[in-house]
């Protein structure tokens, strides 16, 4: 197996879909299936967030009617992979944009390919992060995780997209160690980037 | 770290070896010896003979001190057949006692002294994590002591639960180490200077044994625990 092969996580209930995609990734190359879910439960998402995958290709479907609108950020949530929605049945424009691109059960392989690397490519407002200083806007948007602030929200102050919050987040636990909210908390008081005295 | 079946290392541990030169092997199964219930005082007895004096399995308690022993060390489905469902079980709950009566109390006296020079403010901030950190742990014990061991138990009795299975507990089976990572992290990096070296040291050896023995204790229920209640359950279908 070429080492450059792209990653891709299916989230779809149908068997015969998995399988189809599979079928084309093998034929054409570039992209492998690395992995299968077919529901967004609990056990889905512990297994997204361990899982490396490139591209994830999810039938908006996997959620409930009124979740499905939120359904790219709990995505963003558990993986920074780029996201194509695949149409099983007829679905609101409205939630297809919200995804990278969108591929349908009747697009030919090679269109479902070069959709593919459209998303891929698409992806590329990675912040990068240099040195292990942490930055002046990884120090702010720390301060806010330590606040209890959710991604959406700090994404909204300072007007930036909320997988650019999630990679300045990953960034965050990379240089100082700390995984957890309440871990960042007490590294945000420590090292006086909030006042003790305001936060109780 | 790879999973590896049948290590050759693993049968070096025997019954027939000296407990003492199996202590000196891992001293790290030092804390093993307690839970078990062996006592100290064994002089030169083997393996199996201070297990039988102190009413331990020995097929138990050298699986056990495998997998503290040879990292990554998967127990196969027929050394799995030798040990008691019962005798892990029982190992596990003394571990908790362990780590909530013993452990998490050595730790705070650490921290308490290593936080003695702080100013009161630092001392709350991580105190209060500290307390958090003590109450996931004791939350994700208390689901195990009072869901999955008396279920385990129960299929031991052929008692019918139909509210439960351990493919539940299975996919359930939360991470705890992430706190005590950071735990680690903060203490290592980032705590006032007014602290005293030799009691951060001394915090630091603490979290590493702790964090080593719950991994162990994890590996124990995930590799030993699981996969024997797995074939029970399909034997009582």
């Amino acid at each position: 197996m070429k080492s450059d092969t792209r990653k891709v996580l299916l989230i779809t209930p149908s068997v015969v879909v998995a399988k189809g995609l599979e079928s084309i990734f093998g034929d054409l190359g570039e992209f492998e299936v690395a992995g299968i879910l077919p529901d967004v439960g609990h056990a889905s998402e512990s297994r997204l967030r361990n899982m490396e995958a490139d591209v994830i290709i999810i039938d908006p479907t996997v959620f409930s009617y009124p979740d499905r609108k939120n359904g790219r950020s709990w995505l963003a949530d558990n993986s920074n992979a780029a996201a194509v929605a695949l149409q099983t049945t007829l679905t609101d424009d409205e939630i297809l944009r919200q995804y990278d691109e969108s591929i349908s059960l009747f697009d030919a392989p090679t269109t479902i390919i070069r959709k593919l690397r459209t998303a891929l490519e698409g992806r590329q407002e990675t912040p990068k992060s240099e040195g292990e200083e942490l930055s002046g806007r990884e120090k702010e948007i720390l301060v806010c995780v330590a606040k209890g602030m959710l991604n959406k929200e700090i994404a909204d102050q300072f007007n930036i997209s909320i997988y650019t919050v999630i990679t300045h987040r990953k960034n965050i636990t990379r240089k100082t160690g700390i995984k957890t909210v309440a871990g960042l908390t007490v590294y945000a008081l420590l090292n006086n980037l909030i006042d003790v005295n305001s936060f109780e | 770290m790879k999973k590896h079946q049948n290590d050759p290392d693993a049968r070096l541990l025997t019954g027939n070896m000296k407990l003492a030169d199996l202590l000196d092997l891992n001293y790290n199964l030092l804390g093993v010896l307690t839970r078990t219930g062996l006592r100290f005082g064994f002089g030169d007895e083997t393996v199996e003979e201070a297990c039988r004096k102190c009413g331990v399995n020995a097929q138990t308690f050298l699986l056990i001190c495998k997998v503290y022993t040879f990292a990554g060390y998967m127990p196969s489905s027929n050394v799995l057949r030798t040990a008691d469902l019962r005798d892990i079980v029982g190992y596990l709950h003394q571990s908790h006692s362990y780590y909530m009566d013993i452990a998490l109390h050595e730790l705070a006296d650490s921290i308490e002294r290593m936080l003695a020079p702080c100013d009161d403010r630092h001392k709350k901030v991580i105190w209060r994590f500290f307390t958090a950190y003590k109450e996931e742990l004791s939350e994700h014990f208390r689901y195990e002591e009072e869901v999955v061991f008396p279920y385990v138990l129960g299929i031991l009795d052929h008692v019918e639960n139909k509210d439960f299975a351990i493919i539940q507990y299975e996919e359930n089976h939360t991470n705890v180490e992430e706190k005590l990572g950071d735990l680690k992290n903060i203490i290592m990096k980032y705590l006032p200077k007014e602290c005293d070296d030799r009691q951060i040291s001394v915090v630091l050896f603490n979290l590493y044994l702790l964090e080593m023995d719950l991994e162990k204790h994890t590996a124990i229920e995930d590799d030993i625990l699981i996969p024997m209640v797995n074939r029970l359950e399909d034997h009582e279908k």
